[in-house]
């Protein structure tokens, strides 16, 4: 048992439920301040002004907006599952607050005269189960698409699902890098395993392919695909209306600031302050360290709003294309490059053969990508000339009535 | 205390705060009958009796679901593996690479086959 397990471990019953009701607000806050922060960064990037007439500079709009959403009708389409149609929202917003019960806000402060950290729990597999919980989550999308019965948004379910689970594959699989280097799946260990060096430095091809999948984990541009407007109309939520909607909203940004809070914690060091400014870290008792903890959240949203303005939407196929056969192969021959690199340094096999096994491997990825490219520029001639070469592998035979319909 | 107790107080909160939400959402709205509110939304056009399919998945997404779950157990023997990962050493490295070779030729052979292409 770890020291921030114990120290967790002591807190008196009341302290939970403060800080859960904590978290739950600084959740809501956050959503409200990143919908009126997106809304006016954008609109500064093409050169517009945003939201600026709701209370000082704008701030209080998303919360107008929410009680406009409030005052109108509830409406269940007729072709609807009803009781499914109710209960999807509901799993939405639940599973999106429960992700932050393992994400340490803080270091170790005093609270109400008691020592204790911001965190609600730290479980030795902290990690595994904000990934759980995320997959949880994906049931809501489902069931609201396919609830809805309507053909919009069944399609934009599908898709979302489809989306969703294809990049935690390669979420998943960016994160081993991680637990090989800090020994551990807790997030508070993995935090305290960054003293010296970040692992978003030391792990770059891991943390790149965890921002890019967590950006496709969350159904954001370039990779809102599911709530495509101009084939989808709104996707999985077309037939919400009211608070229902609010719900799919809120657990939209709520799910950005988490999957923000978990890059921030596995690769940016988490509640420590930046290099140079460590003392900071004992400012008014050790609460300071929010303040660095949310700069690097804010960070992270920033750079989700920055893509969103930059880059236009991909196509679906593209898409899945890339998570499939880019994301998860990157990610599984970096993690066996890493692991053997951890060997050799722990078997002292000295700087030769670490540099020898290190150039091999850059060669061998130069060579595939190279075969690789060659492939394509030759499917891509084949494709102009309109020859289909019968695929080399078998294909089975299409059953007779089948094939009388195919062909007309 | 159990180091669960907490999760389930924060998924309180948030499910108490969802269904609030939902009750609240009919009694605040208006409720104005009209027949069209209660159609499926098809851009203005008559909707179509039933969604695309009779409601039903297209298969392609249970492909997709199904080499998810590949992935996903191979994700949950790597976990354990990477946490102990300094206390197995070569015989570890060695014993997973196997293992993630053995999958990588399933995988190539969906890619060959066209599983992962999307029509």
């Amino acid at each position: 048992m770890t020291a921030t397990q114990q120290l967790l471990g002591t807190d008196p019953g009341w302290i939970i439920l403060v800080k859960g009701l904590i978290i739950f607000v600084i959740c809501v806050v956050a959503t409200l301040l990143c919908v009126w922060g997106e809304r006016r960064i954008v609109a500064f990037m093409q050169m517009r002004v945003g939201p600026n007439r709701v209370g000082k500079f704008g701030l209080l709009q998303s919360l107008a907006d929410g009680v406009k959403l409030a005052l109108k009708e509830d409406l269940i389409p007729k072709t609807a599952d009803r009781i499914v149609f109710v209960i999807a929202p509901i799993i939405s917003a639940t599973t999106c607050f429960m992700s932050f019960a393992v994400i340490p806000l803080t270091g170790t402060v005093q609270f109400f005269g008691h020592k204790t950290i911001l965190q609600l729990t730290d479980l030795p597999v902290g990690v595994l189960y904000v990934l759980a919980v995320a997959s949880v989550g994906v049931y809501g999308i489902v069931l609201a698409g396919w609830s809805s019965g309507s053909t919009y948004p069944l399609l934009g379910g599908l898709r979302s699902s489809a989306q969703v689970i294809s990049y935690e594959v390669a979420m998943g699989l960016s994160l081993v890098a991680v637990f090989i280097y800090a020994g551990s799946m807790s997030t508070s260990d993995i935090v305290a395993a960054q003293n010296h060096w970040w692992f978003s430095v030391v792990l770059f091809p891991s943390f790149v392919i965890y921002a890019i999948s967590m950006v496709g984990e969350t159904n954001r541009a370039p990779f809102d695909l599911a709530e495509a407007e101009g084939e989808l109309v709104g996707g999985f939520h077309t037939e919400y209306s009211s608070l229902k909607f609010a719900l799919f909203f809120l657990a939209e940004y709520v799910n950005i600031v988490a999957v923000s809070s978990l890059a921030t914690t596995l690769f940016m060091g988490g509640y420590h302050a930046l290099p140079g400014l460590g003392f900071t870290e004992t400012w008014l008792g050790g609460w300071f360290t929010m303040v660095w903890f949310l700069a690097k959240v804010v960070a992270f949203f920033f750079l989700f709003v920055w893509l969103r303005g930059t880059l236009p939407r991909m196509r679906y196929d593209q898409f899945m294309q890339f998570g499939w056969k880019v994301l998860i192969p990157i990610s599984l021959v970096w993690i066996m490059v890493v692991s053997t690199l951890r060997v050799m340094s722990q078997r002292n096999v000295g700087r030769m053969a670490t540099g020898g096994f290190t150039l091999g491997v850059v060669i061998l990825i130069i060579a595939a990508s190279s075969l690789l490219d060659s492939n394509k520029r030759r499917k891509a001639r084949e494709d102009e000339l309109g020859e289909q070469l019968p695929p080399s592998f078998p294909v089975p035979e299409i059953p007779a009535p089948r094939a009388e319909q195919l062909n007309g | 205390m159990n180091p669960y107790v907490p999760i389930l107080v924060i998924g309180a909160i948030g499910f108490g705060f969802a269904a609030i939400s939902v009750v609240a959402a009919a009694i605040t709205g208006p409720k104005r009958y009209n027949r069209a509110k209660s159609d499926a939304y098809e851009c203005g056009i008559e909707p179509s009796p039933q969604a695309a399919g009779g409601g039903r998945f297209p298969v392609k997404y249970f492909l997709t679901a199904m080499l998810f779950i590949v992935f996903d157990i191979e994700i949950v023997f790597l976990y354990p593996w990477a946490v102990t990962f300094d206390k197995l050493g070569l015989f570890g490295l060695v014993e997973m690479m196997i293992f993630i070779l053995t999958v990588f030729i399933a995988y190539a052979y969906v890619w060959r086959r066209g599983g992962l292409e999307w029509d």
